[in-house]
């Protein structure tokens, strides 16, 4: 099929664009943006005139909950979802149940998304069979099949023994290794950031010295290692700083952060809303500042949704008893556009963040327009004005805190392999 | 939103009036003035031949203990029983919730009991918030203690007995000692003392058992027992749990006894009628000397008596008869 994106403002990041062009896809691929190429007789026309053309999106983490949660949201709702709200590549942590930790278990979910064909998922693999911490998983089976990650995801490794060599067998695979950083021990239990709000609310603490002892140690051990580091979610200020001056020294280390935890704090908790219970927490207005500045200077590369759908229970508990996260792929690219709307970034970088430059620590071919490329696009009213609420909220999941919030800037069409998967 | 400002909106009715009673915060004064008045006024019934009132006929009170408690419990039940009230005891950490059955499953099946108040406690911080936010409106909450949040009926309790030997609250020098960091009843008495007007609340105790930004709740911080009462009105020992030492929270409890152990050597650096409180029970030899326990200065049993009016007090105040008239309710 051939089709012309026509009038639109493109901003491609990874290629410098970021002018008025024309858009032409055949056969699922970009053909060219600006030069009408020769011979091309377009079957389908989208006009984009006064919206904004960009890559489609890539989201660094989200959870679809299947398999073994179907109860809470599907690869089908969930990659349509991320459909309508821009995003074409979805990386998913290996905490399914089973675990990502075989071929089979891989391949079951790539393909699934492949067969509904709203969104493509990137499964990372488990570090660790079973995620329990102390057997390596089979990391070259799983590169075989196309993981160009392992990870732990939220069960932190507390034998550093074992996470030196599974850094090293990573390595050996050229594999990347995704952290969530957190000390757990330190955390001993806590549910909350640790400061005024949890001493009022009378919460368990998580100190922020759970993050950054933890920062701190992996750190050490990508240099003893060799192994590309992803942190995943900082949320302390001083873990900014510490993984800046990493990759300042020449370190392999990227790290991302939550969309949420670049506007909210801990006075989200104020009334005990669980909708706020997230891991890592909601911190200080200080770290909240800190993460800006992080994305705004470069020390943080990507932004992510962090998107864990539930279901209405999973948060009708007191506060400690909830599941933590936030159905989030609804948000993700009306929050990044706000902070654009606040200064902290411009626009073009912005949507790098979460286009081309996630790609780049996925490893992946996606997040950019370049000619040749599978053509996955997002097109997006920057001008509408819109207010989030549940029964209009595209996931599964309804557990969000922006709830009621207002938000500048829509979705109108999304294209996945050159195919309308959203929008008319 | 502001924890002070959530409280406070959950709490009272539109007219200021007590609905559910969960947390001093966000309370104004007049409310805790007027808990403490009525239940002056309610601690003659003690004294009566027949210890009743008949000002909750007809209002069934369920003690929802999710956290085992005997003192707390008791004088709830006590209390409303002397105002007239029909009460169920339901220690559910057994029972219900072991087999599965989610809070708001409990709630609901006690609700079709058509019970008019639940006193609950729980090991959660916040968990009489959730329930008050969730039952049928017609239910009223007392929070009997949650987690490490608030324990607030305690903390009237305490400004109840504070009030009957001090008169005022303006003039008072009040130090808190020992395990704030694990202590709702600590976090409770601060607000109320602040709301109250105290002049000055300092908190006594080694790091480790401080929360963090502790004085941002409006408190002085002191790691000297003798400095921390040095001519303080007041003297409020906590309870200090057996597990800290496990936990590293602390060395000894023959450490502790000897730093912070409240001796009568030691009480001679507070006021000449400094007042002794513990919101019980005590561990002898661990957080006071028996001598000090038992002394002239100790009003700790004194506590325990004012628990039952003050307890009275808000039940009546939250079914809204507090004059005496009857409401259907």
């Amino acid at each position: 099929m051939k089709l012309i994106i026509k009038n639109g403002h493109v901003i491609d990041p990874a290629n410098n664009i970021d002018a008025k062009h024309d858009v032409y896809i055949a056969d699922g691929k970009i053909l060219s943006v600006g030069k009408m190429p020769a011979g091309f007789d377009a079957e389908k026309t989208i006009d984009a005139k006064g919206k904004i053309v960009c890559p489609g999106l890539v989201d660094l983490c989200a959870r679809m909950r299947e398999p073994g949660q179907e109860h809470k949201a599907t690869i089908k709702s969930e990659t349509l979802a991320a459909a309508s709200n821009g995003i074409t590549t979805l990386c998913c942590p290996p905490d399914t149940q089973p675990v990502i930790d075989t071929q089979a278990v891989f391949e079951s979910i790539y393909d699934r998304a492949e067969h509904y064909g709203y969104a493509q998922i990137l499964p990372l693999g488990a570090l660790t069979q079973g995620l329990d911490g102390s057997r390596l998983s089979e990391m070259a089976a799983l590169k075989e099949v196309g993981c160009t990650g392992v990870s732990n995801a939220m069960h932190p490794i507390e034998n550093m023994v074992i996470m030196r060599r599974a850094m090293e067998y990573a390595a050996t695979f050229d594999l990347t290794v995704f952290i969530q950083p957190e000390d757990p021990v330190l955390r001993d239990g806590g549910t909350a950031h640790e400061g005024e709000l949890s001493t009022r609310l009378g919460l368990r603490g998580i100190p922020q010295a759970a993050e950054t002892v933890a920062v701190a140690t992996y750190i050490a051990l990508a240099a003893e290692t060799g192994v590309r580091v992803h942190f995943n979610h900082l949320s302390t200020a001083r873990a900014v700083q510490m993984v800046g001056r990493a990759i300042h020294d020449g370190h392999p280390i990227s790290a991302d952060v939550t969309a949420h935890h670049l506007f909210l704090t801990e006075m989200e908790l104020g009334d005990y809303n669980t909708n706020g219970f997230v891991e890592p927490p909601l911190r200080s207005q200080r770290d909240r500042d800190g993460l800006r500045d992080g994305i705004a200077k470069g020390a943080i590369a990507a932004i992510c949704s962090d998107h864990q759908p539930h279901e209405l229970d999973a948060k009708l508990t007191p506060f400690a008893l909830a599941e933590p996260g936030i159905s989030s792929l609804d948000t993700l690219l009306p929050l990044g556009l706000r902070l654009v709307d606040e200064g902290v970034m411009t626009l073009s970088n912005m949507l790098a963040s979460i286009t081309c430059k996630p790609a780049q620590i996925l490893n992946i071919d996606a997040g950019t327009l370049s000619e040749g490329g599978q053509a996955d696009v997002c097109i997006f009213d920057s001008d509408k004005s819109w207010q989030l609420n549940a029964e209009t909220m595209t996931s599964r999941g309804k557990n969000s805190p922006f709830i009621g919030w207002e938000f500048k800037g829509k979705v109108t069409h999304t294209l996945h392999k050159g195919r309308l998967v959203f929008g008319e | 939103m502001d924890p002070k400002k959530a409280s406070g909106k959950l709490q009272t009715d539109s007219n200021g009036r007590l609905r559910h009673f969960l947390t001093i915060e966000g309370l104004k004064s007049d409310l805790l003035t007027e808990i403490l008045d009525t239940a002056e006024s309610f601690s003659s019934v003690a004294e009566q031949a027949i210890k009743k009132v008949p000002l909750l006929r007809g209002v069934t009170v369920a003690n929802l203990f999710f956290e085992a408690s005997t003192r707390t419990r008791t004088t709830f039940e006590v209390a409303a029983k002397r105002l007239s009230a029909d009460v169920l005891n339901l220690n559910i950490n057994t029972s219900a919730t072991s087999k599965g059955e989610s809070l708001l499953d409990t709630l609901r099946n006690l609700e079709a009991m058509n019970c008019d108040m639940f006193v609950v406690r729980h090991n959660n911080s916040g968990a009489a918030h959730f329930i008050a936010q969730h039952v049928a409106p017609h239910l009223r909450i007392i929070n009997a203690g949650d987690g490490r949040h608030a324990h607030p009926t305690q903390a009237m309790l305490d400004m109840f007995t504070i009030r009957r030997h001090k008169k005022e609250f303006n003039n008072l020098r009040i130090a808190i000692v020992g395990d704030v960091m694990h202590s709702r009843v600590a976090r409770s008495q601060i607000h109320a003392l602040s709301t109250l007007g105290a002049a000055e609340i300092r908190v006594v105790a080694p790091k480790t058992l401080l929360p963090r930004d502790v004085q941002k709740l409006g408190v002085h911080v002191y790691h000297d027992l003798c400095e921390g009462i040095k001519d303080v009105d007041v003297i409020i020992m906590l309870r200090l749990q057996r597990e800290r030492m496990t936990s590293a929270f602390l060395p000894s409890e023959h450490e502790y006894f000897h730093l912070y152990g409240l001796t009568e050597e030691k009480l001679q650096f507070a006021k000449p009628d400094v007042m002794v409180m513990h919101p019980g029970p005590i561990n002898r030899g661990v957080e006071m000397d028996s001598k000090v326990a038992d002394g002239t200065h100790s009003v700790i049993l004194e506590q325990v008596t004012n628990g039952i009016a003050v307890r009275m007090a808000i039940m009546a105040m939250i079914m809204g008869n507090r004059h005496g008239q009857e409401h259907a309710s």
